[in-house]
């Protein structure tokens, strides 16, 4: 039972704060020998399996590491280009880390205004009228929990399917939103949140939540005085 | 049948009186029995909202529409139906984009299904890229099994077991049409909303 990550969009659709709780992630690491039997391609700056899924190194999945040394990219940490490398026999026999890739935060920046445009469009293809966007999209290793608020603020949550009480948790990070960086006089409407106490009690509710399997109310810490 | 809704406080005072004489038990979410002794009367609170499916549509794995069908839809998107079809083939392609780079752990079947304030879309996609979109009422459970019947049991049997549809183009097969309708106005979460 977990909450994966935390997503809240601008308006705009541009990204304000993002949190993580990183699971522990299957990675892979095996010893290889020339020739490589797995085929490797580069993807968006990285370099993934395209064929020859085995043991658990599923299509998808990215170099994290060679030798125990992590990757930057397509290069190795000296600056070498894996490819030439991994051709190369007098390499071998190399030991290769594979694991679903880490997004960066571009990525995340671009997968959150993504989510921005599917929302609008989940309304406007609706068959029945007066249909809010996508508030919860499932899929059979996750569930993404949506609520967008009267001003256009979306708080965006990824659970476990089976985590309940998200709906309250969504309104309870709209609560600290609007307590912790709307009435901060410092904070700019639609920039970026970096207020250490919308950090702190948000982090609290999240760690409750799961903790809890449900959403207590009752239970959270009451706002000490600022 | 009485109808105790929203009636005029005198007559919601004779139909109290009335009632006094009865014992009510409550048989199923909305509804009511009146009894007493041998006499029931069944009284109705509040219309059941009936579960409906809004429409239908099948795509090959080029994004080109194959069939599209609909029951109860209440309102158009607005825009032409080809792009209506290239709009929902190019969101469903994008939502398939966004799962597999947010997912934080490998996925076996990938989507499954999104809802709104108002209606909920199911998805199926088999092996070969044939992918069935359902739109539905919010109050219909999980139907990926009613969309793998759907694909087994009418789209082979009437259209890919067919030697005269060509594959790739629009179905022309009226015995499919027929089949898919009846099928679908046979399914247990399927009713014609009241007007």
């Amino acid at each position: 039972m977990a909450i994966f990550s935390v997503y809240v969009v601008n308006k705009a659709g541009g990204l304000i704060y993002q949190y993580d709780n990183y699971v522990p992630r299957a990675e892979v690491e095996k010893t290889f020998s020339f020739p490589l039997d797995l085929v490797l391609k580069i993807y968006d700056e990285k370099l993934v399996v395209s064929f020859g899924q085995r043991d658990g190194i599923r299509v998808g999945h990215a170099v994290l590491s060679i030798n125990g040394v992590d990757v930057n990219g397509k290069y190795t940490a000296e600056g070498k280009d894996i490819l030439e490398y991994l051709k190369d026999p007098a390499n071998y026999p190399v030991s290769i880390k594979f694991g679903r890739p880490r997004l960066s935060s571009n990525e995340k920046l671009m997968l959150a205004s993504m989510f921005h445009s599917l929302f609008a469009i989940g309304s406007q293809l609706s068959p029945e009228v007066g249909s809010s966007g996508i508030e919860m999209l499932e899929t059979d290793v996750f569930k993404l929990h949506c609520f967008q608020t009267l001003t256009g603020i979306k708080f965006i949550v990824l659970a476990d399917p089976r985590q309940s009480g998200i709906d309250a948790l969504l309104r309870k990070i709209y609560e600290i939103y609007s307590d912790f960086a709307l009435k901060n006089p410092f904070y700019s409407l639609e920039m970026p949140i970096r207020f250490v106490f919308f950090f702190f009690f948000f982090t609290i509710t999240i760690h409750t939540v799961m903790s809890f399997a449900c959403f207590p109310i009752c239970c959270l810490p009451q706002r000490c005085c600022v | 049948m009485a109808c105790v809704s929203a009636a005029e406080p005198e007559r919601q005072q004779k139909i109290r009186s009335w009632m006094g004489h009865f014992r009510l038990v409550k048989c199923s979410p909305g509804s009511f029995d009146a009894c007493s002794g041998s006499c029931r009367v069944s009284l109705r609170t509040d219309a059941v909202r009936k579960m409906t499916v809004h429409n239908l549509y099948i795509f090959d794995r080029n994004g080109s529409c194959l069939h599209y069908s609909e029951w109860n839809r209440k309102k158009q998107a607005g825009i032409s139906k080809e792009e209506e079809f290239k709009l929902m083939y190019g969101m469903l392609f994008s939502i398939r984009s966004f799962i597999s780079k947010m997912s934080p752990l490998d996925m076996k079947d990938g989507f499954l299904a999104f809802q709104t304030s108002r209606y909920k879309l199911h998805y199926y996609e088999t092996p070969t890229g044939i992918k069935l979109v359902m739109n539905t009422d919010l109050g219909v459970p999980n139907c990926r099994d009613t969309l793998q019947q759907i694909y087994s049991t009418l789209y082979v049997e009437y259209i890919v077991k067919n030697p005269l549809c060509v594959l790739g183009e629009s179905l022309q097969s009226d015995l499919f049409s027929s089949k898919l309708d009846s099928f679908i106005r046979a399914l247990p979460f399927f009713s014609v909303r009241a007007a």
